[in-house]
């Protein structure tokens, strides 16, 4: 359908994109400059799983590449697979793990394509044992309005390499991806669940635990305060020794419309999170369960964006250094509770010292927050603002992909990289997010 | 292990239904007139768990390479257990009104040449005395409307050779499946404003299409509503059906 309407996974800001889809690898570059002469600039978009501005185009057209979705290699023997960039992780694993293979890293939801996952740079549970996801890219083809069709490795057009690597999809377009994968002994994970009882523990817990587990992370209720401020459930595991391989069709529903308000706020919001703490909490131990439950809890219930109504919702996500974390985290979970709103349940992640190939990847070692907020133009903006200061502050930085709000001035000082990318950007390539943070 | 021709190979329909054979590690041909994305998908098909996968280049419309593109695929798999024919265009319905060349060209692509194909397997299949053959037809070819009515008549044309077909080879347990998909989200279909509730992808349709197969079907409407949609378009009397643009 030419009339596809796309929008990020936030639907905020409210753009829907128009989207040309692209079936084949050939011609790839003829339709980057059509679309160039006819809109003037256009953006690769992927899955739309990138919460805020960085997959809309300035121009509103974007190349849709979810049809680019073949197969091109795999060697079983060495895990090295190769793929074209509209293939989601979700289809690379329905392959692999019956055959032993398991993506290296693996962000949250596995409804990311190939491409989108390289132009992010994500991260997963296991940084700080294996880094980002560009660590783990061989190779990649990478198609230029220019006509010109290059090869992208660590040992071939390095520069090229590094600038898509995290590069917001701004260097061209990904053709294909050749990764690296990681061999296991089962399709299931050993899960040890801890409760802690606020952000002490849980920074003492993961310096502790971390460096033995291939996983680690935490979900936080970030609307308790006082003594309990930053208490939540510390999740380590591994992947089995043995068992059977097996990639699990979970059960999926669907949000099916979304409401015209948002059934999230605070009263639901401290019901639920003390709710899920205290189940938790009762059932911390030992577990072991399929691959899926563990890294994509919330691909169980397709379009669970909708939850948060037609004016949609703005993730927060950011790193601060280890020095800073804990003063940082402190002052940064008061000034929500300050504000009366407040998130589902929070994301907390030590990130480990494993540089990225890529200019403008997200992670640095330290520790790393994820939080969802209604939309409320008013009420973010006045609390956005409070918390970039204090991320500023403590050195840290904001995650492009789930960004809808920083500004150009905080962008460009923690990612002094940008001028580099912006020097080999396609010039028929501009998102909003790279109009909004250095264009202006 | 199944032993799958199927024309038209690199159509999004068709790579669907392979994708899905391939999970069942089934041999499979494909033929088709793009040399490279044949390839692609063939390449898609190996990683998937497909067993053989051989190409052959064909321009269903060169009725001369109908024989040797068959005798290729025999050659390769031996014997044929399901044959998709899943090849065609959608008609630029106002060029063809203009030009009758287009509207014979048409006609060929989706009706003649598919009737050709089948005249030929009919023979492979009558004499394997085994076998399904399951041919991509259209709800266009259940009315005459104006919109579409070129591509209209390929497809009933094609839907009455199912029928008469399936009948002969019942005898020799032999299944004919017509499949009649609605709207589905393709590249045939990129640039058509189609209204988005009734729009299915091809990975619906190929499911559907590869379950009937497996059950015996003669016929099918996929997405399912499809078939209500129809009968009640099927059932509007003739003095009606003219005065209303479909």
């Amino acid at each position: 359908m030419s009339a596809s309407k796309l929008l990020s996974w936030g639907h905020y800001p409210y753009a829907p994109q128009a989207g040309h889809p692209l079936a084949w690898r050939e011609g790839i570059q003829a339709t980057l400059r059509e679309m160039g002469e006819r809109f003037g600039t256009t953006l690769p978009f992927g899955n739309g799983r990138s919460y805020g501005d960085s997959c809309l185009a300035a121009t509103d057209h974007v190349l849709s590449l979810r049809g680019l979705n073949r197969f091109i290699s795999a060697d079983w023997t060495t895990g090295v697979l190769r793929a074209e960039a509209g293939v989601t992780l979700g289809e690379v694993l329905a392959v692999a793990v019956p055959r032993g293979w398991m993506l290296a890293v693996t962000p949250g939801t596995q409804f990311v394509t190939l491409g989108g996952a390289l132009a992010n740079d994500v991260h997963g549970k296991n940084h700080h044992v294996r880094g980002t996801f560009g660590r783990h890219v061989r190779r990649f083809s990478l198609l230029r309005s220019d006509g010109a069709s290059h090869e992208c490795a660590p040992d071939e057009n390095l520069e090229l390499f590094r600038a898509s690597i995290g590069g917001l999809g701004l260097t061209g377009i990904i053709g294909w991806v050749e990764i690296q994968l990681m061999p296991v002994r089962s399709s299931r994970l050993t899960v040890h669940s801890r409760a802690f009882g606020n952000l002490d523990e849980f920074l003492a817990l993961s310096r502790e635990l971390d460096p033995q587990h291939e996983y680690g992370v935490a979900w936080i209720d970030c609307l308790a305060g006082g003594a309990a401020l930053g208490r939540g459930i510390y999740l380590s595991a591994d992947h089995a020794v043995d068992g059977e391989f097996a990639s699990h069709p979970k059960r999926v529903r669907t949000v099916p419309f979304a409401l015209p308000w948002s059934p999230v706020n605070r009263v639901t919001l401290k019901a639920f999170n003390a709710f899920y703490y205290r189940r938790q909490a009762a059932r911390a131990g030992r577990a072991e369960v399929d691959y899926a439950s563990y890294f994509y809890p919330l691909d169980g219930l397709l379009e669970w964006n909708r939850m948060y109504g037609r004016r949609g919702f703005q993730q927060y996500q950011f790193v601060v250094p280890e020095a800073a974390a804990r003063d940082a985290l402190h002052a940064f979970l008061r000034a929500i509770g300050a504000a009366g709103t407040g998130s589902f349940l929070a994301v907390l992640k030590r990130c480990g010292e494993l540089s990225s190939p890529g200019l403008l990847s997200f992670p640095m070692p330290g520790i790393s927050l994820a939080l969802d907020f209604p939309q409320h133009e008013a009420k973010n903006q006045a609390l956005f603002s409070r918390l970039d200061a204090i991320v500023r502050d403590a050195g840290g930085r904001l995650y492009p992909a789930k960004d809808a709000h920083m500004s150009g001035a905080d962008f460009r000082a923690a990612y002094p990289a940008w001028q580099a990318l912006e020097q080999l950007r396609d010039p028929a390539l501009m998102s909003r997010f790279w109009q909004r943070t250095t264009q202006q | 292990m199944k032993n799958i021709l199927i024309i038209g190979g690199s159509s999004a329909i068709a790579a669907a239904c392979a994708r899905e054979w391939a999970g069942e590690h089934a041999n499979l041909f494909l033929a088709g007139r793009h040399e490279t994305r044949l390839d692609a998908v063939a390449q898609d098909l190996r990683v998937r768990g497909a067993g053989q996968v051989g190409t052959y280049v064909l321009d269903v419309n060169d009725y001369p390479q109908h024989r040797p593109m068959l005798d290729a695929c025999l050659a390769e798999l031996g014997r044929i257990d399901i044959v998709l024919l899943a090849h065609g265009t959608l008609s630029d319905q106002s060029a063809c009104e203009r030009d009758p060349a287009a509207t014979v060209r048409e006609i060929s692509t989706n009706a003649l040449s598919t009737i050709a194909l089948l005249t030929l397997l009919a023979g492979t299949f009558e004499a394997q005395k085994s076998g399904s053959i399951a041919v991509i037809s259209s709800v266009a070819g259940d009315r005459g409307r104006p919109s579409n009515y070129v591509y209209g008549t390929a497809k009933a044309a094609v839907t009455t050779f199912c029928e008469g077909l399936r009948a002969r080879l019942f005898k020799f347990n032999v299944k004919v499946l017509t499949v009649k998909p609605g709207f589905v989200d393709t590249p045939m279909t990129a640039g058509l404003a189609l209204p988005a509730p009734l729009v299915a992808t091809p990975e619906r349709v190929a499911a559907d299409i590869v379950r009937a197969i497996e059950r015996g079907k003669d016929s099918i409407y996929t997405p399912w509503f499809w078939a209500q949609i129809m009968l009640v378009i099927r059932s509007l009397p003739g003095f009606v059906f003219k005065r209303i643009s479909l």
